[in-house]
């Protein structure tokens, strides 16, 4: 079984012990070099943290800029790195208020797993729904709910028991994916690395144990190729190559997604607009030249037919899906000002940037229940239905087919500006 | 849930398969949609390895665009021969930014420590201006510091080459955004989510050679604020730090001048894993003395401009 990659995101406030639980869990799995720990030791002592019983204050561990310390919050996304034996962890510590909505939006769309805290006193709040409507919205694959604070409760079973009927109630109205509620401690460490003594009732794995063991997500479906990059090495060529041996090389070059691909196939092509067919006579990887290439491999396609590609086109195999101008989809609004009908806008798709407007908003979607609230406009941080006019035929897919198929950029044409992230909604396009 | 279906399409990917995939796609999104792009390369091990993930972009092209160097004059003198050596094995253009050129203009002026790092932001700004680069790759990871854990893959810098943290895009998916306003640039980190142990396991899977001071050599030290320093023209034991001989090796690769060596046996690639794995202090706080200046340095120093 080989070392493997696993990205996490956390979504929670500081009430709730978030930043107590992600030091927790860089403490105890021993991913804390000793210069850093000593810097928190005298932090903590500095503060008087413990009180009579000094301790280790956690949170220090995911302190962040001196803008955010200052002001005792956090602004922004902050990306950590932990490994184990088994797993190399990615995570992203996402600050949880209802504010930045935009956060979560952002650590949660290259998320294999959530981490939901919920505080043990208090059970599912409206909060909790918030962040498993945002992590269920973008699909993540495995959402793990901690219940922290569990020894504020002295380990009370039934109201644990209670909490998890709760969030497996909400999982199902939500359709979110596989959740699991795991009871923990992140102040005194119980069940996030080690077990502790505190809950003999529970019988599951610990918060790291679970995270090792998550299946690793597969993609399914075709395989994709959105052409990020042409390489022509005529006149160009690396050293030390043979220049008659590359003579005639065109590759495209991109990120295979969906599925596997493997010389041979036959692959249709949206080149600018216009479907063609062809079939694939080489594949490169970093390593050089294989029979076949796997999704979320970076590689370079060679055809055996002439076609005009450039960037932004797409090579399937299989079928292409239908071309569309006109598409329905879910954003979340990222920048301050507002999303309204008949905006121009850019919009990124794969690796097109196509001019578009937009046509309509149709609903800002509550996200703890996901009710539509009929709306002219989108503020910063909503969530909601927009219908979008491209100038360019575009391959998208339902993002529930494909994240990468299915997800959308909305730039700001004037100053370049990000204004929204969003998720294409299949059932609701108009063939172009 | 469709995500989690049981229909796999294949074997587990290996840690470093998907790191590197992830800095390829990043390089081709930036050589693809900037005008200008060039590739801050110190010889550095970081810098090293989104060289050789740059080859491995466009293979078998050539590396489309120039190497960028600010050259302190503080540099040890191994590590400019690595940088020109490798230049040339890539056939690559080479764009230097002297900071002694700006002392010696009276332009900037060395501070009284003796070190140059912060005067490196200056030249930095200039040589991208004078050039017209509008993205400049560079190898900095987030686990180095906690300024870098917050900083996009895609950085914005205004006019004056200024990071703002409070104002940062948010990038999400594989979605890179690099539009900006005339004027703005972008720095472009693809190695961001690696970590130093994933850097020199990538370096062994590849084989790829590093300026030879990363590995155990003996060398003329002296012992200040619990580093091990050189010896050399720009570093000087000051009376009662005593010169010694030892066997060191250096864990970032910066100014000789503020950068200091660890004690090491590690005269490979596979000891400096076996080196690492045991270490207890993290890369920077073990050998960069501009950082030891107050938690928020390198925070500090970006918003100046700093890459």
């Amino acid at each position: 079984m080989p070392h493997t990659l696993l990205r996490i995101a956390t979504a929670g406030s500081v009430d709730d012990g978030k930043s107590t639980l992600v030091g927790r869990l860089l403490h105890d799995s021993k991913s804390i070099l000793a210069d850093s720990l000593d810097e928190i030791a005298r932090t903590s002592a500095e503060r008087g943290f413990g009180g009579e019983q000094p301790a280790l204050d956690l949170a220090l561990v995911t302190d962040g800029l001196r803008a955010e310390r200052e002001q005792g919050i956090t602004i922004d996304v902050a990306y950590r790195y932990f490994s184990t034996d088994k797993r190399s962890f990615i995570l992203a510590d996402c600050p949880g208020h209802v504010q930045y909505t935009r956060n979560t939006v952002t650590g949660a769309s290259t998320a294999h797993a959530g981490i939901v805290l919920i505080d043990a006193r208090y059970g599912v709040q409206e909060q909790t729904r918030r962040h498993l409507g945002v992590l269920g919205l973008l699909r993540v694959p495995y959402l793990v709910i901690a219940v922290n604070k569990m020894d504020l409760i002295d380990w009370d079973e039934q109201r644990f028991a209670a909490i998890e009927a709760q969030v497996h109630e909400l999982a199902g109205q939500l359709g979110v994916g596989q959740t699991h509620v795991i009871p923990v401690s992140a102040l005194q460490g119980d069940n996030v690395v080690e077990r502790g003594a505190n809950s003999r009732w529970y019988t599951g794995p610990t918060l790291l144990q679970l995270l090792e063991e998550l299946p690793e997500p597969q993609q399914h479906g075709t395989a994709r190729l959105d052409v990020q990059y042409v390489i022509r090495p005529q006149g160009a060529l690396a050293p030390g190559l043979d220049a008659e041996e590359y003579r005639d090389f065109r590759g495209y070059a991109g990120s295979l997604t969906g599925g596997r691909l493997a010389v041979g196939d036959p692959v249709q092509v949206l080149s600018n607009g216009q479907p063609a067919a062809s079939r694939v006579s080489g594949i490169r990887t970093p390593s050089g030249p294989v029979r076949q290439a796997e999704a979320g491999e970076a590689i370079v396609l060679l055809l055996e037919d002439e076609i005009d590609i450039a960037r932004g086109d797409t090579v399937v195999a299989g079928q292409l899906p239908e071309p569309v101008k006109s598409l329905a989809a879910d954003v979340c609004v990222l920048s301050p000002g507002r999303l309204a009908a008949g905006d121009r806008v850019l919009l990124k798709h794969g690796t097109r940037v196509a001019q578009a407007r937009i046509e309509a908003i149709e609903h800002v979607l509550q996200v703890e229940d996901y009710t539509r609230i009929p709306a002219r406009a989108l503020e910063l941080n909503d969530l909601g239905r927009i219908r979008l006019r491209s100038a360019a035929p575009l391959a998208a897919t339902d993002y529930a087919l494909s994240r990468s198929a299915g997800s959308l950029l909305l730039i700001d044409p004037r100053d370049g500006a990000t204004l929204a992230a969003g998720i294409v909604k299949e059932e609701e396009h108009v063939p172009a | 849930m469709t995500l989690t279906a049981t229909t796999p399409t294949g074997t587990t990917r290996s840690v470093l398969d998907a790191l590197e995939a992830e800095s390829i796609h990043i390089i081709r999104e930036v050589l693809a949609e900037f005008e200008k792009p060039a590739l801050l390369f110190s010889g550095g091990k970081d810098s090293v390895v989104v060289l050789h993930l740059l080859a491995k972009a466009v293979a078998p092209a050539r590396v489309p665009i120039p190497v960028v160097h600010i050259d302190t004059g503080h540099n040890f003198g191994e590590v400019i021969n690595f940088r020109d050596t490798t230049v040339a094995r890539y056939g690559l253009n080479l764009v230097v930014g002297s900071v002694q050129d700006y002392i010696d203009r009276g332009e900037l002026v060395q501070p009284a420590d003796g070190t140059r790092n912060r005067l490196q932001t200056r030249v930095l700004l200039d040589t991208l201006e004078a050039h017209g680069f509008d993205a400049v790759f560079g190898g900095a990871r987030r686990d180095e510091d906690k300024a870098r854990a917050k900083e996009r893959i895609l950085s914005l810098r205004d006019e004056f080459g200024v990071w703002d943290p409070r104002n940062q895009r948010p990038e999400v998916w594989n979605l890179y955004n690099g539009r900006h306003e005339a004027g703005w640039s972008v720095r472009a980190f693809p190695i961001s989510n690696w970590t130093e142990a994933d850097i020199w396991a990538y370096i062994d899977r590849e084989g790829i050679e590093l300026p030879n001071i990363y590995f155990a050599h003996r060398r003329q030290v002296f012992e200040r604020d619990g580093m091990w320093r050189a010896v050399t023209s720009v570093s000087q034991p000051a009376s009662g730090e005593k010169v010694s001989i030892r066997k060191v090796r250096y864990r970032t690769v910066g100014d000789a001048s503020c950068t200091g060596a660890v004690l090491s046996e590690a005269d490979s690639v596979a000891k400096v894993l076996d080196e690492l794995a045991l270490s207890t202090l993290t890369e920077r706080g073990a050998t960069r003395a501009d950082d030891r200046i107050s938690s928020a340095a390198m925070e500090d120093r970006k918003k100046e401009g700093y890459f």
